[in-house]
């Protein structure tokens, strides 16, 4: 069953570039680098038990190095790249020794406040950032010469990314340190009694989430040719958490399928609507209190009582 | 001189306005584990409407309407309370989703009813004339708001420590379940600490307008300064939400007057040392 | 004269203004079995949190095998040899009852760092836990999850974890809690036969079921030893019977 999904899935994802519109085809490399986002903070989330609403740090940052370097300091996009990403990786290094001093809701407070800084920060160090104007201009690379200005190159690229990203965040989950990853989420102190150590786990983890975010960052400044202290925002950490727990955070594709949707409502939705944050706010309402466990546990659910199956909730590698 | 003790007595009046905010946040976070992040709006909520009202009735009484504002947010709190939070006990993370949420409305609303500029608010007449004091001239309103928040500290601690309910609210502190089985009625508990948070950060509100004025986006600058008195403070801690409101009203506001890029860092750094040296904050109890 | 397996030295632990561990001292050889026996309160799992890792002593000294143990961090402890389980349950509730016995079993090999391979890949893993299930005879339930197995089965299972990493020094903290005559049996007959390479270091609450797997016992109360040495003699010791009358 999964398979089907898994290839039905994979599959849909080849067609866009054939059979859509050039609006259709950006919307759905939009997708792809929500879904990145989604997806590594869902490690925190769904299988590190670590509930964080400071994730933006790690797009905005990312974004911000990589337009820096290129439009300011002339930097080629590979090398901007680079140091854009070690840049990220270092400070989820130094965020998490700060952040893991405390588990829970003072985990989740600390990863908060720290984001919102990085936002403060970003509007007021105008010299450098530019502040409320955010950074233009910007350009996109060409990766071995090729050209990713036209829609539909860009979405191969961006698929290539998200692939790459989804097999190597899915390997990490099921592999033997994300079996110690999830026991520790679930008795951390039963770990540690066996020989784990809580704290380097979950911080490797941090890092992990942190270089993913990282990179959906700098496909995210590519894709927008823009950046804007928004993207440091709180909205745009809960974005990607309303995405996680709508699609499930105890599943490997549920938090891309959840970012999926809130992208589309965001994007269909501000046709109609001004007002996004309230939408927002009341979706959130909504799934927590209806459907706390997300969409795609939700189908599986069916499938299983379809089944007569037993129902377990929790994040399954 | 005059330049540092004005700050000084910015930092005073910011202190005493943070104190408001958070003694709200740092009670519900202690009592019922929640982290509200709905506060901000709370606080931005009171703020509107004292711009609203102060304008449109010229002789309206700041304080009157800082206490209706007060219960006009407490009420929304205690509605928000019941029909939304009580549903999710057995969900912590849901109960924060939720807040959040609450939170994003609250600030579209005013962005909607009150459109985007930012509105001042008129401070009280009989307090427009600046104070003179040992040769130095004080804006006299910012020396009143201090002395508010000293006499709401004063009486929070009397409310906590010398009346039944506070008795009741420090038991469920400590322990919720030895609380809830000696028959402590903890869910009335909740609602009416949640309202007192909310409702006193409303309060708080109005009686910042005439500092900070009211604009869309000072739920997100609020909140932040909230979130890192408490976790500087300790939760759960009157004492720690008093000094760490001041701490950071000192911090924030010469670091604003000198630094201005750097402000946030400088909030930062302190943070980071408490939370490096005593996770549990400068009051707050190991392990709560 | 080898180094006893575990010696606690002068250990003191108070919180606030309540002292819940009083300057005690043991001294466990290697390959006995001791029962540390004390009314409520007395400061019994307060000790083996002590001695876990769990807790932080306030002075005092903990030793295993003669190494000075006393500052680690628990997972470490777990690293030098010492072992234990709970008396409340807390095993992996939604995983199946073999994960749970593998997991303990990653827990001080390297490949716990690994973050390509899968834990399956690691046959040895799977064959060793299957056989400490088998050892407390509850191979027949190895694909079940724990939430579906008798409370007696998961206790038996948090032997088998415990057991798994075949520990110098295991504490046992009321493994008899809560389960029936026929259950308790079973159990006891499997602490007996745990093989005198491993120490064992027991606390029950219940005297009666579990003198008879002790060779030494020691009495707490109120945070202090009141009587150690061995089984008979603490038990026909007037101080034992002051503890327990009130006499």
């Amino acid at each position: 069953m999964r398979w089907i999904t898994a290839a039905l899935i994979g599959g849909s994802l080849l067609l866009p570039p054939f059979f859509a519109g050039d609006f259709y085809i950006n919307l759905a490399s939009q997708i792809l680098i929500a879904a990145i986002f989604a997806l590594s903070l869902n490690l925190l989330v769904g299988f590190g038990g670590m509930t964080s609403l400071g994730h933006a740090s790690y797009l905005g940052v990312a974004a911000y190095i990589s337009a820096l370097l290129t439009n300011r300091y002339g930097f080629g996009h590979g090398a901007a790249a680079i140091i854009s990403i070690s840049g990220t990786v270092a400070m989820a290094g130094f965020f998490g020794v700060i952040a893991l001093r405390a588990t829970g809701l003072g985990f989740l407070m600390i990863t908060l406040a720290l984001s919102q800084v990085l936002w403060g920060l970003a509007y007021r160090m105008s010299n450098v950032t530019n502040g409320d104007n955010g950074i233009t201009g910007l350009t996109r690379p060409a990766p071995f010469g090729i050209s990713l200005e036209n829609p539909v190159s860009f979405y191969w690229f961006a698929l290539i990314v998200a692939t790459m990203a989804f097999v190597m965040m899915t390997i990490f989950v099921t592999s033997a340190f994300g079996s110690s990853l999830m026991g520790v989420r679930d008795q951390a102190r039963r770990m540690a009694a066996l020989g784990f150590n809580p704290w380097l786990i979950r911080w490797i983890t941090f890092v992990y989430a942190g270089f993913w975010g990282g990179i959906s960052g700098l496909l995210y400044v590519y894709y927008h040719k823009y950046i804007h202290p928004t993207s440091l925002s709180i909205t745009s950490s809960a974005e990607a958490l309303l995405g996680v727990i709508a699609g499930g955070s105890g599943t490997l594709g549920g938090p891309a399928v959840g970012a999926a949707l809130v992208l589309l409502l965001k994007n269909y939705a501000s046709a109609y609507i001004e007002r996004w944050n309230m939408l927002l706010g009341l979706v959130f309402l909504f799934i927590v209190l209806v459907m706390p466990t997300g969409i795609a546990p939700g189908f599986s659910r069916l499938v299983a009582r379809m089944r007569g199956e037993r129902i377990d909730d929790r994040s399954r590698a | 001189m005059q330049f540092w003790i004005i700050q000084g007595l910015n930092s005073l009046s910011l202190g005493g306005l943070l104190f408001l905010l958070s003694s709200g946040f740092s009670l519900i976070f202690g009592l019922m584990r929640l982290a509200n992040l709905t506060h901000g709006a709370f606080f931005m909520l009171g703020t509107y409407i004292a711009a609203t009202a102060l304008r449109a009735y010229d002789g309206l009484n700041l304080w009157v309407t800082a206490l209706a504002a007060g219960f006009a947010v407490a009420a929304l709190g205690g509605v928000f309370e019941r029909l939304v939070l009580t549903r999710l006990k057995t969900n912590p993370l849901g109960q924060v989703l939720v807040t959040l949420g609450m939170s994003f409305i609250i600030s579209d609303a005013c962005l909607m009813l009150w459109g985007g500029d930012s509105i001042p608010v008129p401070t009280p007449r009989n307090l427009q004339a600046p104070t003179r004091l040992f040769g130095f001239v004080f804006p006299t309103y910012r020396l009143v708001l201090v002395g508010l928040a000293i006499v709401a500290a004063v009486a929070l601690y009397f409310l906590l420590e010398r009346t039944r309910l506070g008795a009741m609210i420090r038991a469920g502190v400590d322990d919720r379940q030895m609380a809830r089985a000696i028959g402590i009625p903890v869910s009335n508990l909740f609602t009416i600490v949640f309202c007192l948070g909310a409702g006193i950060a409303g309060a708080a509100g109005v009686l910042g307008g005439p500092i900070l004025s009211a604009y869309p986006g000072l739920d997100a600058d609020m909140l932040p300064l909230a979130l890192i008195v408490v976790i500087l403070g300790g939760i759960g801690s009157l004492l720690g939400a008093f000094v760490g409101s001041f701490v950071i009203g000192f911090i924030y506001t010469f670091g604003i007057a000198l630094f201005p890029e750097l402000a946030y860092i400088i909030l930062f750094l302190p943070m980071i040392f408490v939370i490096a040296f005593r996770p549990q904050g400068l009051f707050g109890r190991v392990g709560a | 004269m080898t180094d006893p397996a575990l010696e606690v030295i002068n250990l003191k632990k108070a919180f606030g203004g309540l002292a819940v561990t009083q300057d005690v001292s043991l001294v466990v050889r290697p390959g006995e079995r001791r029962l540390i026996i004390g009314p409520n309160g007395a400061g019994k799992t307060t000790l083996f949190n002590q001695i876990s890792g769990d807790l932080r002593p306030n002075s005092g000294q903990i030793r295993l095998f003669g190494a000075d143990i006393t500052g680690l961090p628990p997972y470490r402890r777990a690293h030098c040899g010492l072992s234990r389980t709970y008396q409340i349950i807390t095993l992996f509730a939604g995983d199946t009852i073999q994960h749970n016995v593998s997991l303990a079993l990653l827990g001080l090999r390297p490949s716990r760092w690994q973050i390509w391979l899968p834990m399956s890949h690691y046959r040895d893993i799977a064959v060793e836990a299957r056989q400490a299930l088998d050892a407390v005879g509850l191979l027949h339930l190895a694909d079940r999850s724990i939430s579906d197995i008798a409370y007696g089965e998961r206790r038996r299972v948090e032997l088998a974890i415990a057991l798994a990493q075949r520990p110098r020094v295991l504490l046992l903290d009321e493994p008899l809690a809560g389960l029936s005559n026929a259950e308790r049996t079973t159990v006891k007959s499997l602490i007996a036969s745990i093989p005198r390479e491993t120490t064992l270091v027991m606390i029950e609450h219940d005297m009666d079921t579990a003198l008879d797997l002790a060779e030494t016992v020691t009495l707490l109360n109120y945070g202090r030893v009141i009587v150690d040495g061995k089984r008979d003699a603490v038990i026909a010791d007037e101080r034992t019977r002051e503890v327990y009358l009130g006499t």
